[in-house]
């Protein structure tokens, strides 16, 4: 099982959700090894060059300070000094951030605080700006401001679980009051499945893609049954339960979530809403791939998988009909299935409070991911149409752009290392920090390929790592590449120019090697397919003076 | 309910929250007398028992508690009839 060290600094009993965040890690596959400061010790562990928190060597380290310790404080400011509360706060963060990233290599998660009314001024503290209230969530936004300058500092949204799960299942003033345990066992559990959520999706473990019925799930009622006119949407029977879940599918698709269609129907008919009904939010543009029929749904879902090559652990399926979502979960264990509630209404207050689309990151590009794979599905129809591969490549007028790692290109770097899981030869996963490092060392040597065809942009697909670890020698620390432009000949075109800038740098021998991990089969004899030839155990090498380049038909564009 | 009844009970869930399936406790029992019952894991067979017998305790009837038998009590006189 796969170890990830976590640090938990707070300022009050902590036990609790260290306990929570081992459970939920062993659920998701995780072992977390937490170690927990001492009580009351943050200040200590942070100033202290060798302190138990730099040894412990933390991937993570969680901060958690108590509400009502805030509050305390603030009751200890001079009236004066209350105005700057939230200032001065920030402030002390900022150093503390700049001190732990000088000595650590860590990405901190901070809990940001419920609110906690002190009743002193009523509704009217909101028109002052040094009252309690104000300045709680004066701090709260500031967090989130200092969260967008650091990015390895993230906001664990613990306002927004109490928000969610109301006062009286956030504190327990009695436990408090007994054994200085501020909240509820159950909101311990809550912040801890919601960090261990937050984890995750830096593994790679993530939602890309949301599968939707439709008859009674996108629209009330069955449209082969009941016909276009009247099905509930808008003002029309519980059209509104059906207009939100639509309108929040849509943002989804906005963001960067592919949707799909899978439904028993007949395929015009299930379409002509999506073209003619004024009430739908979606749209036919919106839906990447739409599969109609009456085919099982199971088999359905692997057909959507094999057009997205997506895994399916990182699909969401939405269906009203129990029988289909057992169907669903008995023969693809690994997707996601959501018990919607019976009543529709429900259906959104229930999967807000899901959280299912928890992400590390957020790219331009990420928006632009439907029409990508509209146009891939263009593409396919154009490869059946000729008769051989090379044929139908050099059709394609691909061109690649080339380029180290740069302002421009890391934060996407980072997050196709964060997302990739099956192109991926050593499954190293870099943060902007860790790349802003590599782009600036001499000991490596690195960049990215960014491509494009008649059809469309696929942005930045390809990323290599390269460290000369001997003088005549070029380790690929990492290869890993998009899944979208498998058998497009990327693998050539990089190749040849990390060969390239191994004989730039007088590198005789390329050394890959491959680490293998429960997704990454595909590339397990990648290197052997490129020419290399094998060197130990999923180890391979290649000499540069008898490389020949491979053959490709992607131009290379240098601007 | 009767006193060995709600025992029983409280028995299933000190067995759960201690994570010892062999414990056996008594009206006799008190916390030094076992090794898994902490201030932490006592706040946690606190809420496990409220939860299982719908009841609250107030702060001053935990603090009074000497033994199992004190808290069973307690939980009897909260029960309805």
């Amino acid at each position: 099982m796969k170890e990830v060290k976590i640090a938990i600094l707070a300022d009050s009993s902590s036990q609790l959700l260290s306990q929570a965040l081992e459970g939920y890690g062993l659920e998701a596959g995780i072992s977390f090894r937490v170690f927990e400061s001492d009580y009351d010790q943050i200040e200590l562990q942070i100033n202290d060059p060798d302190s138990e928190l730099y040894r412990s060597e933390s991937e993570y380290v969680v901060i958690f300070n108590s509400v009502h310790k805030l509050q305390q404080k603030f009751f200890n400011c001079p009236m004066e000094e209350r105005n700057r509360f939230a200032d001065a706060c920030i402030e002390k963060i900022r150093v503390d951030l700049d001190t732990m990233f000088s000595r650590m290599k860590t990405r901190i998660i901070f809990l940001n605080f419920p609110f906690h009314n002190d009743s002193l001024f009523g509704n009217f503290s909101n028109s002052l700006d040094f009252s309690w209230t104000y300045q709680l969530r004066k701090l709260n936004f500031e967090l989130m401001n200092l969260s967008i300058s650091h990015t390895n500092f993230s906001i664990a949204d613990v306002a927004q679980l109490s928000s969610h799960a109301g006062d009286k299942e956030t504190f327990d003033p009695r436990n408090y009051i007994y054994g200085d345990i501020i909240y509820t066992l159950d909101f311990y559990a809550l912040i801890a499945k919601s960090i261990t959520e937050m984890i995750l999706v830096r593994t790679g473990k993530f939602k890309k893609c949301l599968i939707l019925d439709l008859d009674n799930t996108v629209w009330g009622g069955i449209i082969g049954d009941d016909g276009m006119e009247n099905i509930q949407l808008g003002d029309l029977g519980n059209g509104k339960a059906f207009n939100d879940l639509q309108r929040w599918a849509r943002e989804l698709k906005e963001r960067g979530i592919i949707l799909a269609v899978c439904s028993k129907n007949t395929e015009h008919i299930a379409k002509e809403p999506f073209e003619k009904h004024p009430d739908m939010v979606l749209k036919l543009d919106d839906i990447a791939v739409f599969v109609a029929n009456w085919e099982n749904k199971a088999d359905n879902i692997r057909y959507i998988q094999s057009v997205l090559n997506i895994g399916f652990d990182s699909m969401v399926f939405l269906d009203d009909n129990p029988f289909e979502r057992g169907i669903v979960k008995t023969y693809l264990p690994e997707i996601t299935v959501p018990e919607l509630p019976e009543d529709p209404c429900e259906y959104m207050p229930f999967l807000r409070a899901m959280n299912l689309f928890e992400t590390a990151s957020y790219s331009k590009e990420d928006a632009q991911r439907t029409r990508q794979y509209q146009e891939e599905s263009v593409r396919e129809s154009l490869r059946r149409s000729f008769g051989s591969e090379s044929e139908y490549l050099s059709n394609l007028d691909m061109t690649a752009e080339i380029r180290n790692f740069d302002a421009f290109s890391i934060p996407r770097v980072a997050q196709l290392s964060q997302r990739s899981n099956q192109f991926n030869l050593r499954t190293v996963r870099y943060s902007e920090d860790d790349l802003l490092q590599i782009a600036g060392s001499r000991d490596y040597c690195s960049f990215s390929v960014s491509l494009k065809d008649k059809f469309g942009d696929y942005g930045l697909i390809a990323v290599i790592v390269l460290r000369q670890t001997a003088p005549e020698e070029l380790f690929i620390e990492n290869w890993l590449m998009s899944c979208r432009v498998l058998k497009r000949g990327v693998e050539n075109l990089t190749l040849n120019t990390i060969v390239e800038a191994g004989k730039k740098i007088g590198a005789k021998k390329i050394i890959g090697s491959y680490i293998p991990t429960a997704k990454n089969g595909m590339v397990k004899d990648h290197y052997e397919k490129l020419g290399f030839e094998p060197a130990g155990e999923n180890l391979w090498e290649l000499y540069t003076h008898s490389f020949v380049n491979r053959e490709n038909y992607i131009t290379i564009n240098s601007n | 309910m009767s006193t060995s009844n709600t025992l029983e009970q409280v028995n299933v869930i000190f067995r759960d929250v201690l994570d010892n399936d062999s414990l056996v406790i008594t009206p006799e029992t008190r916390a030094d007398d076992v090794e898994e019952w902490d201030s932490l894991s006592h706040i946690q067979l606190i809420v496990n028992i409220e939860k299982h017998f719908k009841v609250k305790f107030l702060v001053n009837e935990i603090r009074e508690w000497k033994n199992v038998g004190e808290m069973i009590d307690c939980i009897n006189r909260k029960l309805p009839a």
